[in-house]
């Protein structure tokens, strides 16, 4: 089969991680969504290194994953933080750039 | 499975088969999990999109990170989610009613925009040579393979990554970290609270919940000597999730019925 | 030579103005000795100078003294340095001398002005002024006095500035001034760029090599410099409001000193005037226009001040004309300018003191038959009168017959015009001074009941006398074995051998005397042997009454340049308000209007930041998607 049928599956688990960063208020669903974005783009990296027959991409996707790790632990403590402080996870409630 | 799932990458036509059963169920699963109301739902289905994603790494000869993703991802990352989860907790922001004016329409329009620009761009793209697959690369294996390359010529990136994994663990544990304004209150401090306050009514401390012949759970209030429920007996969060069994049936002289109720 | 205590001069009476400025109201009771006392100090060094001037041979006496380095810009150097000559001599014993007599004389005048210390203060900043004016060894120097005096000019013009027509006459005096202001400091920049220095000596060194085009630039802008600060036609109209001032003041700033800085300028500068004859001939012709402007509005005034004012304008176009008439003129132009300084001083401090005893009445129409009165204001007044129309052998007699005569003797039509012109010059002053005697000493009086004319007190009187004495004898002195143009000559270099004798003195001499004789007589004829209506009276040809208006210099200015320049700054204000700041309001309200459209974007809500972000992925996309097509 042809393997740029997992690129089309990547795009569009990417298109709807972004629409669901935009779209969702919940901030960890909001995390979940930009974990959707970075495992759709792992996927393309890992279909990429097959298409080119190296292994350059997969070493890609672990980065990735290293860098999401910590991106979910930081930002889960920085959502529990902001939690404790205003009983809220919604993003639209620390809205106080506005002002 | 995984060796199931090996076997099916090896050939075309089966992993042809477990795409076309794969693929919709993930792009369907995480879909639901944009559109899933309530979090825990969302985290469940993304769980789902993650172990796809590791058989088709696995199918793709990425064997290390099929597994990875699976102990990382589904395993610590999905558990991490859960458990905040748990500790924040439900609220407003699981509505789906949006607030922001404008936003929905806009976040239809981009979401067919984006996709239907990337899609096409997939299509539109040429490689120039069919693809090569990863025979030779993971002729000796695919951990060796990876972990020769990782440490030799990703060997910089792979400390700087280290190190970014030490400074975040560091980092939430800064942030986590809660520092007590007031000294922790000792048993005395507790028990002058208790007798220094308005009414003697908790003096004693709080009536436990129901204990009945035929229930007895957290749930369900405890009654009063006139028969009313007792408000105090229960944990208010059960009353607020709206867990709290009605205890009138286990009024004196009404639990005849609630035995033929319960069989 | 190099003297050190040239800086004393200005140190001074600087060093009393400030001291008196700064020191407040603690200084009020002595303030004014001091200051007396300080400009007499300066008057002993000068007479110091003077005496070891005298001990010198007649080209070794210019002293000079360097301050200080004062600009170093590339090749403009300038020192602060102070040169005293022959000619400055001359008007720093002026200057020191009769400022001196008016600072004894305002003690008494001044006396019941509660702001007396200022006004000294005022006099010693004037005096250290002028004295820097007539010290500076260069250009740039002069400068820095030229604007002092105009600066003290202005503070005391606009002393009693409580009265808003004197503050007026003191703006009207200082704006004037500012336009001959720039003529100056276009002379210096024109004298800088084509000859590359600013010192007299320098210019004079250097004045051979330059074009004559540059030469006659530079001496009209020196000449527009001149007729600003010397009130000669065409920005002469200052000087009759600057008779706002206190009396004092007009003697010593308006009459014997400031007023004469334009001709200390034009004869310091003899080397450019020589060096183009245009800008020279230019000079006589302003000279001889405004003495007869100043003498015509002379005969119209009522205003005992104010017709002094018009005389002095006139006196001065005789020094103008004097120096315009080249070498042979400018030890006259200074001879007269010195006689002047005397019986005009004189004269104001008489009118001043006409005006102490009649309660500040300054119209000659309420005056009369104050003689009798006034003894000895009406003798020291008389004498400079008589020294005024140039009877011999008053010290007028001498100086303006010299101008005359040299006017007629520069052969040609411009000798018999301006010849002409001085000599009709002198039958007018004739005839106006003698209508300011006769009415203000002579007749019948005139004036309220309630008035009660009396002598100043002996501190008023001296001065005049001393003044008075100087008008008697000054002319003689100075002419007597051709003394002062002999002590003039290294400065001026008279060239005698030139000089055509169209009209020999002695019939220069008749033919003046005649002239000031039916002038005399006429003013005699009008206002003695007929009564002086108290009111002036409005039935009079229109030759009077624009003379009466300063021959509508004012409406002239008015119409010409004032209308017009507030049109032009309406114009500009439109224009600045419509234009510029419609253009930088335009900005500002673009700014503030597509601010607060972008800032819709700002909702602070992190999500639509999300949105922008993706909006910005699918337009990147976009480009890729039409760039790879």
């Amino acid at each position: 089969m042809n393997s740029a049928n997992y690129l089309y599956v990547a795009a569009l688990l990417f298109t709807i991680g972004s629409i669901g960063v935009v779209v969702r208020r919940n901030a960890i669903v909001v995390f979940m969504c930009i974990e959707l974005m970075l495992n759709a783009a792992n996927l393309a990296f890992v279909t990429f290194a097959r298409i080119n027959g190296n292994l350059d991409g997969q070493v890609m996707a672990f980065f990735t994953m290293v860098v999401a790790a910590c991106e979910v632990v930081v930002g889960l403590a920085i959502i529990v933080t902001i939690y404790r402080s205003r009983r809220s996870a919604s993003v639209d409630d620390a809205s106080l750039l506005k002002r | 499975m995984i060796n199931l799932a090996l076997e099916v990458g090896k050939t075309a036509a089966p992993e042809a088969t477990m795409f076309w059963i794969l693929a919709p169920l993930a792009v369907i699963a995480a879909l639901g999990m944009l559109l899933a109301k309530k979090a825990v739902h969302s985290a469940i289905l993304m769980a789902w999109v993650m172990i796809t994603l590791a058989i088709f790494y696995i199918a793709q000869g990425a064997l290390f990170l099929g597994i990875v993703q699976v102990v990382v991802y589904t395993g610590a990352v999905m558990m991490l989610f859960l458990f905040i989860l748990m500790l924040v907790g439900v609220d407003s922001a699981d509505s789906l009613k949006e607030t922001i004016k404008g936003l929905r329409p806009i976040a239809i329009l981009a979401f067919l925009g984006f996709g239907g620009l990337i899609v096409s761009l997939i299509g539109r793209a040429t490689i120039g040579h069919p693809a090569v697959g990863l025979d030779v690369a993971n002729a000796s294996g695919n951990v060796p393979a990876l972990a020769e390359l990782l440490f030799s010529k990703y060997v910089w990136a792979f400390e700087v990554v280290s190190a970014l994994l030490i400074t975040a663990a560091l980092g939430a544990m800064v942030l986590a970290h809660n520092h007590r304004v007031t000294a922790k209150p000792t048993q005395r401090d507790l028990s002058i609270l208790r007798f220094r306050g308005d009414s003697l009514a908790s003096a004693a401390g709080l009536p436990n919940p129901g204990v009945y012949a035929l229930h007895n759970a957290v749930d369900v209030p405890a009654l009063l000597p006139d028969g009313s429920a007792a408000p105090t007996s229960i944990s208010a969060m059960l009353e607020a999730r709206g867990d709290v069994i009605d205890s009138s049936p286990f009024q004196l002289g009404q639990a005849e019925d609630v035995e033929g109720e319960d069989k | 030579m190099t003297s050190n205590l040239l800086v004393y001069l200005i140190a001074l009476p600087l060093f009393g103005s400030a001291l008196l400025l700064l020191a407040g109201r603690k200084t009020d009771k002595w303030g004014h000795l001091l200051a007396t006392a300080l400009s007499a100090g300066a008057f002993g060094v000068g007479l110091y100078e003077f005496s070891q001037m005298l001990s010198r041979a007649n080209d070794q006496r210019a002293v000079t003294q360097k301050l200080f380095s004062w600009i170093s810009v590339g090749s403009f150097q300038v020192d602060a340095g102070l040169m005293l000559d022959q000619l400055s001599i001359c008007f720093v014993l002026l200057i020191t001398g009769v400022g001196t007599l008016i600072h004894i004389y305002s003690i008494a005048y001044m006396s019941h002005d509660r702001d007396r210390r200022r006004f000294f203060a005022y006099l010693n900043l004037f005096i250290a002024a002028m004295l820097l004016l007539v010290l500076g060894d260069s250009y740039l120097n002069l400068y820095v006095g030229w604007e002092g005096v105009g600066l003290a000019s202005y503070l005391l013009i606009g002393f009693w500035n409580q009265k808003p027509t004197y503050a007026t006459a003191a703006k009207k005096a200082f704006v004037a001034n500012r336009v001959g202001d720039l003529g100056l400091s276009l002379a210096i920049m024109i004298s800088f760029a084509t000859l590359g220095t600013v010192s007299f000596a320098g210019v004079k060194a250097h004045a051979g090599q330059a074009s004559t085009g540059a030469l006659t630039a530079i001496g009209i802008m020196l000449l527009v410099a001149a007729t600003g600060k010397s009130a000669q036609f065409p920005l002469q109209a200052w000087l009759g409001d600057a008779m706002a001032g206190p009396t004092p003041v007009s003697a010593l700033i308006h009459a014997a000193t400031m007023v004469t800085a334009g001709v200390y300028l034009i004869i310091r500068s003899n080397f450019i005037f020589d060096a183009a004859p245009t800008a020279q001939l230019l000079v006589a012709i302003i000279g001889a226009i405004t003495l007869l402007f100043g003498a015509v509005i002379g005969m119209a005034k009522d205003d005992i001040k104010k017709a002094l004012a018009a005389s002095t304008m006139s006196q001065i176009g005789y020094m103008v004309l004097g120096a315009g008439l080249g070498p042979v003129g400018y030890a006259f132009a200074i001879m007269h300018l010195l006689t002047h300084g005397f019986f005009k001083a004189g004269m104001f401090l008489g009118a001043g003191s006409v005006m102490h005893g009649m309660d500040d009445e300054v119209n000659m129409r309420r005056y009369g038959g104050l003689r009798k009165y006034m003894p000895i204001t009406f003798a020291t007044f008389g004498l400079g009168y008589l020294a005024i129309i140039g009877v011999p052998p008053f010290a007028g007699f001498y100086s303006k017959d010299k101008i005359i005569e040299v006017a007629f003797n520069m052969g040609g039509i411009k000798g018999v015009t301006l010849g002409t012109a001085a000599l009709l010059g002198a039958a007018i002053t004739a005839f106006y001074m003698t209508r300011v005697v006769v009415m203000t000493f002579a007749g019948n009086k005139r004036w309220d009941e309630k008035a009660h004319p009396h002598e100043s007190p002996a501190l008023m009187w001296v001065p005049m006398v001393l003044l008075a004495l100087g008008s008697v004898a000054s002319g003689f002195l100075f002419t007597h074995g051709n003394s002062l143009v002999n002590w003039l000559a290294p400065v001026v270099a008279p060239n005698p051998a030139h000089r055509s004798e169209m009209l020999k003195p002695a019939v220069v001499s008749i033919l003046a005397l005649v002239v000031v004789l039916i002038g005399v007589g006429i003013a005699i004829m009008k206002y003695l042997r007929a009564d002086v209506p108290v009111v002036a009276p409005e039935d009079v040809s229109i030759f009077t009454k624009i003379a009466r208006r300063d021959l509508l210099q004012d409406d002239f200015n008015e119409a010409v340049f004032m209308r017009p320049g507030q049109k032009l700054t309406q114009a500009l204000v439109l224009t600045d308000s419509a234009v510029i700041d419609g253009a930088v309001r335009g900005v500002a309200r673009m700014t503030k209007g597509s601010g607060s459209v972008l800032r819709n974007t700002q909702t602070g809500f992190v999500r639509s930041y999300a949105m922008w972000i993706l909006l910005g992925a699918i337009g990147l996309i976009a480009a890729i998607w039409v760039v790879t097509l």
